[in-house]
């Protein structure tokens, strides 16, 4: 069993006792633990269930490694799935529950495809599951998918908050373990800025636990002081408990740290995710141990060897009252060391090497252990828990030699470096033999901006395994004078063993894990390269090998290594799949920080958007704008709201914000010139004072943009766009003239925010304006189409003579600050003349009924001008605009295209938008022929009857035509062609 | 070639699966083939598929520089679709999603085509009106979608968040049979029907030259030396532009990094898949649990498979707002590939200025979906050396004419 010893843990305070439950099971813990001790000291070693097969799973290792232990945490609104339990850090009161089994972890009804396992190897369901038809959707697919998935599902919204923050730095170590913190002294002193970012709560990686001296003292003691010198120092700053997950290029590094993970709802926020842009990354990311494939390497109990260490060492934790050591190097020994000297038996170390000579071993023979050479494990023997393993010659196929009791299989297959930061941003690696595993690459490394390498690997991360090697090859990395040095013995070499023994039958190998998570044998991975999966991601993805929420960390190199044997071919010759940050996996919500709710996106705001809201406003929202759709009274629908804004504008007074509209400044000796391009029509010859409306197209001769110009003065323009358009439009003339024009004397300003703008439309604008007094706005001062600047009822303001909408109109734009208060000064103004304000679906019938085009509705970015019949509006004098050789394409210039014309249904009614008008027949492809199709359509109750635009093949020289609109549930709408022009077709009404 | 089957899996189950034989062989090149096929991705997969079956050329190679699928075809969310607004993309479309239909069983591999259901959130009244506009266009292409209101929406993904607050669900653009497939085994399952039907798929064979003689194709140049072809047919999505220059003509097509990610696996909490252009985000859930998410692409050209982390953020953001409960699950991969973008987001079947050579290209951010139908279409461009009425309306030339096929209109990302 698994217990808690009586003394020892470094990292636990056995003077804050906690309580954490797991499935329900309280559960006595120290501050300190991780959830993974926690239960392990409460002999809770069976901690879930494999993904496809729903075998036991136990605590396989003590890092970010680990495969197995995933519990959901918390609850309501905390909840969190597939939280790793060895990473996590316990608190008191922590709830936790297993996963992946119905209805519980001990006794599971999805362990029935254990016992079909061998009928369900790697890639099973590509051959089969395909009869019949329907059932892959409606029988299959539900019950895989209701089997796979490991967590449950969150239902709340999430309870926290999180936040994000900037950083920048001369150089960035990550891993504060000895590579890391002599790398980070090494850099500091040199006078850089540096940020060490440490995964976990305390320094010092694995040295503290092995406990070996450095320059004379004991490691833990010599990274105390290392960590104190650090933070002593102004240029650096050490971040505990934060994950470098992701490098991304010219040196982004992306680094989450935990702020409230162990401290729920203390009110600060769950985690932080830096951004950090530096000069230099230096990887002192460690290495991890690799397990060995032996039949049974999965049953809860087989862990991996520095993980019964870390757990002895770090929190006073027996895994097992004897514990068999099974290895392929010296390192393991001292986990037997480490267990003897907490009075735990090692009945026996088994290692694969036919002759062991090393220090290490020599040590743990000294203390009266056996040491196998030359064997292997045949076998281990148990259920949810190892009873027992056989042993047996390694170079055999598996003969048992004799059997040793136990409950705890510790082993090693060797140690792969931590290699993924390293190659996010194509850092390559090499295979390195003599170590047996994959290294970086030093020649190779990721390129920064400057086109030089950004990252360096130092310790055991660039493959340095003894402590005299790691603390060399970190110093190097800015020291001078000489590294520290250790007392750890040399270790003899490690010798490869990818499946253990090395002749077993298939029998056997169908019962090697390598992904234990996933359910991947080494059974599988030679299936894959038997079918001819022989890519090493076709590999990946036919047997799901190292796709598991670990992504492969303790797998891949196994598993890489099988596929080699298979292939008959050497490791390198197969290489390795692709690391894709992050190092191990990131909260969305991290990622995603303050931004959500309200502030999801910046909402932006009219200075009269208060008003609104106070006065019925249903909103639209426009781009990040939102603008009132209408304003509803008490009782009111939006309809009766639509058409009361509509009856009231036409005959007493309306008032719009228009403050969203673009409005860019164009200023310089060549502003005129550069609007004669951007325009299709001539803005350089507009005089001061007057306006012109004009039409933007894209290269392509598509209508993109339109509005009212006007020229301010002698080297100024005003450009009016569109309300979603401002943003586009302005980064489209700073992209001609910083890219193309870049000679051009043009300077712009997108002024939108600086203006408050108000339409005062109606038969009494006139009127209003001259109750507020202290301008001319009389028709021969002012005429349509001109503007003035001057004071209106004591406000600065730019009166413009336009008109959208068929009537008398003004729109008035003053300072935003004062946006407001003329508003309401309209508003009081225009009591006496039945003022009401109007909101956008108004504005679009008003200019509907007049046949006014609306960017978006008429337009969808395949329309040019000339469909819409606004001819009128290119100027043919000029030689040059964008768009214009575009619409000299013979499909752009031909006479069939679609053009604008009005529509008008022969019952009254409103046509339904975007319904297709049809042609006879079908075309080559089946699909019925159309002639044409509806763009704005209304209902006006101007006309009381519904009305549209729409274009139409030849449609001006149809005029009177019928035609059918297929819409909802069968019926067919029938519309006439009809001018576009619906009201006031003399436009007597706005030349009043 | 062996059946695959349920009684074959337990037949060999029996003899620990040793009896299986390669789902495709590795053969050298020959010396020259009726026609070249550049790209064993999805599409050229397809395309020789098509050829062989419908057209009885199987004198084929199929040259591959990496692994087959390895391209975007092993690198996308899946989704599948026929949606689209335009005449000659639904035609296309249409065709590409009812052959997937059936496909598991005519390749006896199983694809998992799932036709579990598509939404496309509308949460502006422009795209309200547009998808409305969509709707009305496919019921007369003859695709079935329909227009759903809010409730329906909810009750299809009962973790969506309806009520914004930045950008409420106004409805959605709903197609019943759209779905996922899975992408790698599209790949697999039409590489091992043209294995089978004698074809020749050469991996790691990169084409370094094309050849000509009197304006007309002769062969290609490879790592694996020089083969002769009669007919040559380019199908490699983002690289298109490296092999037209090959071929000594140039195409409108620019190379963009599109991403995407999964989370850790969680238990079935989503039946239908969800795009959201208005916050640019959409999300699926995989069988193995997976929510299997995407965006935009990046805003800049580039050949490298992997993207900035502005869009994963943005992605992200987005879906966080519109499923609240995703928050506390975790991102466990991202990565990225190489899309080939037209000007009108449409992509190209095309003859090309090179006699006997020809153009497969631009499916851009949404060609996993076409597979079936391209190569169908194209193995027809091909065998008659004149397009059919799919491919007509996508000829390279279409750009000097004006004569877009823009689907831009109807969506801001077409995935
Ligand atoms: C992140 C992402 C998400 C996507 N999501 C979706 C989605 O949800 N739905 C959807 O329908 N589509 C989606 N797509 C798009 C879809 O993946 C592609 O359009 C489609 O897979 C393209 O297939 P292909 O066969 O044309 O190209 P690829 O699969 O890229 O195949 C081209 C092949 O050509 C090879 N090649 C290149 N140069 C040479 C050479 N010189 N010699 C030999 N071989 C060469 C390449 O190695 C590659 O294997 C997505 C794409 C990405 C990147």
């Amino acid at each position: 069993m698994s217990t808690r010893l009586a003394r020892g843990g470094r990292l636990i305070d056995r003077s804050k006792p906690i309580t954490i439950s797991f499935n329900g099971r309280r559960m006595p813990a120290f501050l300190g633990d991780t959830l993974a001790s926690a239960v392990l000291a409460n002999d809770q070693m069976m901690v879930g269930r494999s993904f496809k097969y729903h075998r036991p799973r136990g605590i396989m290792a003590s890092g970010a490694e680990e495969p197995n232990a995933l519990v959901g945490l918390g609850a309501g609104p905390r909840f969190e799935p597939n939280q790793r339990m060895t990473t996590t850090e316990a608190f008191d009161g922590a709830e936790t529950a297993s996963q992946n089994h119905w209805p519980s972890l001990e006794f599971d009804i999805g362990a029935i495809n254990n016992k079909f396992s061998r009928f369900l190897p790697g890639g099973f369901y590509y051959k089969t599951f395909m009869w019949p038809r329907s059932f892959w959707k409606n029988v299959y697919e539900p019950f895989i998918r209701q089997s796979a998935g490991l967590g449950k599902v969150p239902t709340d919204r999430d309870a926290d908050r999180y936040e994000q923050a900037y950083a920048y730095a001369d150089v960035v170590v990550v891993g504060a373990g000895i590579a890391g913190l002599t790398a980070a002294l090494g850099a500091a002193r040199s006078g850089k800025r540096v940020i060490v970012l440490e995964m976990t709560p305390a320094c010092g990686g694995r040295a503290v636990v092995d406990g070996f001296a450095i320059d004379g003292q004991p490691a833990e003691g010599w990274v105390a002081a290392a960590v104190d010198t650090l933070r002593g120092m102004d240029n650096v700053t050490l971040m505990t408990r934060t994950m470098a997950t992701g490098l991304y290029d010219h040196g982004y590094l992306m680094a989450a740290q935990r702020i409230a993970d162990h401290t729920p709802g203390d009110g600060r926020p769950k985690q932080r995710l830096w951004r950090i842009r530096t000069a230099e990354v230096i990887t002192a990311t460690g290495a991890i141990e690799r397990p060995l494939s032996f039949a049974g390497n999965d049953i809860p109990g087989v862990m991996l060897a520095a993980a019964v260490r870390d757990y002895a060492v770090n929190y006073g934790i027996s895994i097992g009252d004897r514990t068999v050591i099974v290895t392929n190097n010296d390192d393991a020994y001292r986990t037997a060391l480490a267990l003897l000297d907490a009075g735990l038996t090692v009945p026996a170390v088994i290692d694969a090497r036919p002759t062991v000579t090393g220090a290490l071993p020599q040590a743990v023979r000294d203390r009266g252990v056996r040491v196998l050479e030359g064997r292997g494990i045949a076998k281990v023997h148990g259920g949810k828990r190892v009873t027992g393993v056989e042993v047996c010659v390694q170079a055999g196929e598996g003969a048992m030699i004799e059997e040793l009791g136990c409950d705890c299989v510790a082993m090693s297959g060797g140690w792969s470096p931590v290699v993924h930061l390293w190659s996010h941003c194509g850092g390559k690696l090499l295979w390195d033999e003599a170590r047996a595993m994959f290294r970086p690459d030093a020649n190779r490394p990721p390129l920064g901006a400057d086109g030089r390498g950004m990252v360096r690997a130092v310790g055991a991360a660039n493959g340095m395994l003894t402590p005299d090697e790691v603390l060399t090859d970190a110093h190097a990395a800015f020291g001078d004078g000489t590294a520290p040095q250790t007392n750890a013995p040399d270790e003899a070499r490690m010798e490869p063993v990818w499946i253990m023994p090395q002749g077993a039958g298939p029998k056997l190998r169908a019962k090697m894990w390598l992904d234990p998570q996933n359910d991947v044998k080494v059974s599988d991975v030679q299936l894959a390269a038997r079918e001819g999966y022989e890519s090493v991601e076709h590999t990946k993805r036919y047997t799901t090998l190292g796709m598991a929420t670990d992504q492969g960390k303790i797998s891949n190199i196994n598993g890489l290594a099988v596929l080699s044997d298979a292939l008959h071919q050497q490791i390198p010759a197969t290489g390795t799949t692709t690391f894709r940050p992050p190092y191990t996996p990131l909260t969305l919500g991290t990622i995603a920080a303050e931004a959500r709710g309200e502030i999801f996106q910046p909402l932006r705001r009219t200075p009269i958007h208060e008003w609104h809201e106070a006065h019925g406003v249903e909103w639209e929202p426009v781009g990040l704008w939102r603008r009132p759709f209408c304003y509803k009274r008490a009782g009111e629908t939006t309809h009766a709201a639509v058409n009361r804004e509509v009856r009231n504008t036409r005959t007493n007074l309306g008032l719009l914000d228009a403050s969203t509209l673009g409005k860019i400044l164009v200023k310089g000796p060549d502003a005129g010139k550069f609007l004669d391009m951007l325009y299709t029509g001539v803005m350089s010859t507009l005089p001061v004072g007057k306006c012109r409306y004009g039409l933007m197209c894209n290269e392509q001769g598509f209508l993109s943009d339109d509005g009212v110009v006007v020229r301010l003065s002698e080297d100024s323009w005003l450009c009016h766009t569109t309300s979603g358009g401002a943003d586009r439009i302005h980064g489209w003339m700073e992209d001609w003239l910083q890219c193309e024009w870049w000679d051009w004397k043009v300077y712009t300003a997108n002024l939108t925010e600086q203006f408050a703008q108000i339409a005062v439309v109606g038969p009494n604008a006139r009127k209003v304006l001259e109750k507020l007094g202290g301008m001319d706005v009389s028709k021969a001062t002012l005429p349509f189409m001109t503007f003035a600047e001057g004071q209106l009822g004591g406000f600065n303001a730019r009166v413009f003579r336009i008109s959208f909408s068929g009537e008398l109109s003004y729109e008035i734009a003053v300072p935003a600050s004062e946006g407001r208060a003329f508003w309401e000064k309209l508003i009081e103004a225009g009591q006496e003349f039945g003022v009401m304000p109007y909101g956008t679906e108004c504005l679009h019938i008003l200019r509907a009924e007049k046949g006014f085009i609306m960017i978006g509705d008429e337009t969808d970015g395949t329309v040019i001008p000339q469909d819409l019949n606004m001819a009128w509006a290119i100027s043919k004098k000029k030689p040059d605009y964008l768009g214009k050789r575009g619409q000299e394409r013979s499909f752009l210039a031909s006479p069939d295209r679609w053009k604008l014309v009005g529509l008008e249904t022969l019952d009254g009614s409103v046509l339904p938008e975007g319904a297709y008008a049809v042609a006879p027949g079908v075309n080559a492809n089946g699909q019925r022929n159309v002639q044409g199709r509806v763009t704005s359509t209304y209902f006006s109750p101007t006309l009381n009857r519904g009305i549209a635009m729409g274009l139409v093949k030849h449609g001006p020289d149809r005029m009177g035509e019928v035609l059918d609109f297929p819409g909802d549930g069968g019926k067919v709408h029938q519309a006439r062609i009809v001018d576009q022009v619906f009201y006031d077709k003399e436009g007597a009404k706005n030349d009043a | 070639m062996k059946r695959y089957s349920g009684f074959a899996v337990a037949r060999e189950g029996l003899n620990y699966h040793l009896g299986w034989g390669r789902a495709w062989r590795n053969p050298a090149p020959r010396k020259k083939y009726d026609v070249i096929i550049v790209g064993a991705g999805g599409h050229g997969l397809a395309t020789a598929y098509y050829l062989g079956k419908n057209y009885g050329i199987r004198n084929v190679a199929i040259l591959e520089k990496g692994w087959l699928g390895g391209g975007n075809t092993g690198r996308n969310t899946t989704i599948i679709r026929s949606n689209y607004l335009q005449d000659p993309s639904a035609a296309i479309y249409e065709k590409a999603r009812s052959l997937y239909e059936t496909l598991s069983q005519d390749l006896n591999y199983n694809v998992m085509f799932s036709p579990r259901g598509l939404l496309m959130l509308a949460q502006t009244h422009h795209e309200v009106r547009g998808y409305r506009r969509t709707v009305y266009a496919n019921n007369l292409q003859g695709v079935e979608t329909e227009w759903i209101g809010p409730d329906r929406v909810k009750q299809l993904v009962p973790i969506i968040n309806i009520d914004g607050p930045r950008y409420p669900v106004l409805g959605a653009l709903y197609q019943a049979r759209g779905g996922t497939a899975r992408h790698d085994a599209v790949a697999w399952g039409y590489a091992r029907a043209c294995s089978d039907m004698g074809m020749d798929i050469i991996q790691q064979c990169e084409v370094t030259g094309i050849r000509q003689a009197n304006g007309k194709v002769t062969g290609v140049d490879t790592t694996k030396g020089s083969i002769d072809c009669d007919k040559l047919g380019l199908v490699v999505a983002g690289h298109t532009s490296v092999l037209a220059e090959m071929g000594g003509f140039r195409l409108p097509i620019e190379s963009l990094a599109l991403q995407a990610l999964v989370s850790e696996p969680i238990k079935p909490c989503m039946d239908v898949v969800v795009m959201a252009n208005t916050v640019h985000g959409y999300m699926s859930q995989s069988d193995k649990g997976e929510m299997v998410i995407g965006g935009g692409t990046d805003g800049f050209n580039n050949y490298t498979q992997r993207g900035s982390w502005q869009h994963v953020e943005e992605t992200i953001r987005a879906l966080v707002e519109t499923f609240p409960m995703i928050s506390r699950l975790k991102m466990l991969r991202q990565w990225g590939g190489i899309v080939d973008m037209t000007g009108d987001r449409s992509p190209i079947l095309s003859k090309t200025p090179l006699g006997n050579c020809f153009v497969n290209c631009g499916w851009g951010t949404g060609g996993f979906k076409a597979i079936p139908g391209s190569g169908w279409a194209m193995a027809e461009l091909m065998a008659k050396g004149a397009p059919g009425p799919l491919t007509e309306e996508f000829s390279m030339y279409r750009f000097r004419e004006g004569k877009f096929i823009d689907e831009s209109v109807a969506a801001g990302v077409a995935h």
